[in-house]
C-alpha cells in the first residue's frame, strides 16, 4: 500500500502569550513546528504500516518554504519513509484553492497513492479546506473528521466520521483521501534511531516547473480570494472580579449579573 | 468560476437537516443572508438537499427569512455526501448564477464547501465570524479570526463567482420567525449519476453523552484542571443542565481522560462562541482562550486571583469552585422552580 501524508509547518503555538498592555495576543520569535493537528495523520499512516504484513510505503510531502523541511523530518523520524518540499517562490500567497491544485498536482506527479491523509486543519490558518479541496480536485472520495479506521482492504476503508452529536460509519473504495481528528491515536514520540534517520534522509525539492504547474493556477496569482485588511483584537475585557467573598455572596452577585444580561 | 461577475446575483444558504428536523445554524445563516440580501436589494434564498424533505421545513426556511427555497429531494440525498451534495449544488449554481454561497461551519459545511469551491474553482473563506457588504463595489467582506483569534482578517473574492464563506456557528441569531411571509418553492431534479457518491453511508451512531455539539449550545459551562477529578464533572453538566447549555474543557481535562475529546475548546479542540461561557477551573492559557474568546459573556471562577482566565472575563470569582459551583447549583434551581 502507498500512503501520502501532508504536513505543514505552523508558527509554534507553545510560544504565544498575551500582551498585558494592549490586551491583544503576541508571537514572540519565529520558531516553527509541525502542525500538532498533522502529527495524528502521521501517526495514523505509521500505525497501518506497522499493521499490515504487505509492503507499504509512506511519503510526507510538505509545501512551504525552505525551512518546512524540518516539519518532514518530523514526520520521518516517527517512521514515514520519504518526503519531498514542494518549494517555490511562485508559489507564495497561495489560498486554499491554489494551494490544493499545487498538492493534488504533486500527489499526481509523484503517482499511485492508495490513501492521501492530511490533520483536521493547520493551527495557523485554521481553514481546514485544503484537504477537502484536494480530494474534489483528484475527483476521489473525501473522508473528513475522521475518529477511527475500521476497516483497510486493498480495495476499500471503512472510518468513523466525528460529526454533531455522535458518529457516522462511512466507507469507500480506494484511493482515497482521509482527514483525521485528535482523538484518532496519540502521535508517538520519536525514538532515536528515527530521529537519526531523518536527520540522514535526503528530501528533495519540488518545484512549479518540475511539477508543470499551471502558472495561472498557482501563489497568489492563482488564488481566487485576497485578503484586504487585518488587525488584532483586544480579548482583554472590563471585568467585575469578586474576590475574599463569602461564596453564597458571591454566587448572588453573579446571578445578578447574568439576570442584568438577560442570561437567566 | 472566473468570468462575468455582474451575470451573478442573490445571495444563497446552505440549509441543514439533521435527521429530519432543520437544524438551528440554518437560520443562524438566513440572519447573515438576510443582512447582505437588503443591503445588495436582492434576493436570498436557501438550499435544501435531502429525501422525503418535508412542507414544513422549507416553509421554516421562508419564515426565516428566505425568498425562495431550492428544494433537491432523491432517496441518495437521504445522507450527507461530499461529492453527491457537491455536484448538485454545482449544477444549481451553474443554473441560477447566485453572487454570494454561504453555509454553516459544520462538520457538513466545512467538507461540502471546499469540494464545491474545488468543482467551480471558485474562492472559500473558512469559518467566517463577520460577514459584510463593501459599499464601492458590492463584494462580500468576509472576516475570520486565525491563528487562534491572534489575528482577524478581512478576505474578499473580487473576480470569482460565487463568493463562497462557511460562517461560525452561533455568531448571529436567527431571526424570528415571521408565520405571514410568503416564498417561492423551486424542485428540481438531475439525472441519477449527479446524487451518485463513491462514500457509502452505513450508519449513524448517537453520542448519549453529547446533548448537544458544544460548537452549537447557547451556554458552555466548562472545566479544567481545577476539577481534580473526571467525577467533578458532574456538577458541571448540573449547572449545564440548569442553563440549558453543555459541557466544555480545556486541553489538560481532556488529556488527563476526564472528558471525551469532542468537549474539548481551544486551539487543538472545538471553537465555541456562547452566548455564556463559564469556565471553572480554567487557568485561561492562549491556547484555551483561543476557543472561547469570541463568546458573548465570560464568567470565571479561579482560585488564582492571578489566573488569565479573569483578563478575558466579563465577571469573575475569585473562590474554590467546590464552594461556589454546590451553591450556583441550588440557586439556579431555586430559581427554575420559582419561575415555574
Amino acid at each position: 500500500m502507498k500512503i501520502a501524508v501532508l504536513v505543514k509547518q505552523v508558527p509554534a503555538t507553545e510560544k504565544v502569550k498575551m500582551d498585558e498592555k494592549t490586551g491583544t495576543m503576541i508571537r514572540s520569535g519565529t520558531e516553527a513546528e509541525a502542525n500538532p493537528l498533522d502529527m495524528y495523520a502521521v501517526e495514523e499512516s505509521v500505525r497501518i504500516k506497522e499493521r499490515l504484513q504487505e509492503d507499504t510505503e509512506i511519503t510526507v510531502i510538505s509545501m512551504g518554504p525552505p525551512m518546512a523541511i524540518d516539519a518532514i523530518k518530523d514526520a520521518l523520524s516517527m517512521g514515514c519513509d520519504k518526503g519531498y518540499l514542494v518549494s517555490d517562490r511562485a508559489l507564495a500567497g497561495a489560498d486554499t484553492l491554489a494551494t490544493a491544485y499545487t498538492l493534488s498536482k504533486t500527489i499526481e506527479k509523484l503517482g499511485g497513492f492508495d490513501l492521501i491523509f492530511t490533520g483536521e486543519r493547520a493551527t495557523d490558518g485554521e481553514t481546514g479546506q485544503v484537504g477537502p479541496s484536494i480530494g474534489a480536485q483528484l475527483d476521489i472520495p473525501v473522508l473528513t473528521y475522521v475518529s477511527k479506521i475500521e476497516e483497510l482492504n486493498s480495495n476499500l476503508i471503512r472510518v468513523r466520521r466525528a460529526i454533531e452529536g455522535g458518529y457516522e460509519v462511512v466507507e469507500a473504495p480506494l484511493p482515497s483521501l482521509v482527514s483525521v481528528v485528535k482523538e484518532i491515536n496519540e502521535p508517538r514520540i520519536p525514538n532515536l534511531r528515527g530521529k537519526i534517520k531523518a536527520k540522514n534522509a535526503e528530501v528533495p525539492i519540488l518545484t512549479a516547473k518540475d511539477l508543470q504547474l499551471d502558472t495561472t493556477k498557482i501563489g497568489l496569482k492563482g488564488s481566487p480570494t485576497r485578503v484586504v485588511k487585518i488587525f488584532y483584537p483586544k480579548l482583554s475585557r472590563e471585568s467585575k472580579i469578586v474576590s475574599g467573598k463569602d461564596p453564597e455572596l458571591a454566587v448572588e452577585e453573579l446571578l445578578k449579573f447574568l439576570e442584568e444580561k438577560e442570561l437567566i | 468560476m472566473k468570468g462575468n461577475v455582474s451575470e451573478y446575483k442573490g445571495v444563497w444558504t446552505l440549509g441543514e437537516q439533521r435527521g429530519k428536523e432543520i437544524s438551528s445554524v440554518s437560520y443562524e445563516l438566513l440572519a447573515w443572508g438576510r443582512g447582505l440580501a437588503d443591503k445588495l436589494k436582492t434576493e436570498l434564498s436557501s438550499i435544501l438537499l435531502g429525501h422525503k424533505i418535508s412542507e414544513e421545513n422549507i416553509q421554516n426556511l421562508i419564515q426565516h427569512g428566505a425568498d425562495k427555497v431550492y428544494v433537491v429531494d432523491h432517496p441518495l440525498l437521504e445522507h450527507f455526501t461530499p461529492d453527491g451534495y457537491g455536484k448538485v449544488l454545482k449544477k444549481l449554481i451553474e443554473e441560477y448564477k447566485p453572487s454570494i454561497m454561504i453555509a454553516s461551519a459544520t462538520t457538513i459545511g466545512r467538507t461540502v464547501m471546499p469540494v464545491l469551491a474545488a468543482m467551480i474553482e471558485t474562492g472559500l473563506t473558512a469559518d467566517c465570524t463577520g460577514l459584510d457588504i463593501e459599499e464601492k463595489t458590492g463584494l462580500l467582506l468576509q472576516t475570520r479570526p486565525a491563528i487562534g483569534g491572534n489575528v482577524m482578517a478581512t478576505i474578499k473574492t473580487p473576480d470569482h463567482r460565487p463568493q463562497m464563506a462557511t460562517v461560525r456557528p452561533k455568531s448571529k441569531r436567527p431571526l424570528q420567525a415571521d408565520a405571514s411571509r410568503k416564498g417561492e418553492v423551486i424542485r428540481k431534479s438531475y439525472p441519477e449519476d449527479i446524487y451518485n457518491s463513491k462514500v457509502r453511508f452505513i450508519k449513524f451512531v448517537k453520542d448519549e453523552t453529547a446533548e448537544a455539539p458544544i460548537q452549537e449550545a447557547e451556554v458552555v459551562v466548562a472545566g479544567g484542571k481545577g476539577l481534580k477529578d473526571g467525577k467533578n464533572f458532574d456538577i458541571l453538566y448540573e449547572i449545564a443542565t440548569l442553563l440549558g447549555g453543555a459541557v466544555g474543557a480545556s486541553r489538560q481535562a481532556v488529556d488527563m481522560g476526564w472528558i471525551p475529546y469532542s468537549h474539548q475548546v481551544g486551539l487543538s479542540g472545538k471553537t465555541v462562541s456562547p452566548r455564556l461561557y463559564i469556565a471553572m477551573g480554567i487557568s485561561g492559557a492562549v491556547q484555551h482562550l483561543a476557543g472561547m474568546s469570541s463568546a458573548e459573556t465570560i464568567v470565571a471562577v479561579n482560585s488564582d486571583p492571578d489566573a488569565n482566565i479573569f483578563k478575558v472575563s466579563d465577571f469573575g470569582i475569585v473562590g474554590d469552585l467546590f464552594d461556589i459551583a454546590p451553591i450556583l447549583v441550588k440557586r439556579l434551581r431555586e430559581i427554575k422552580n420559582q419561575r415555574k
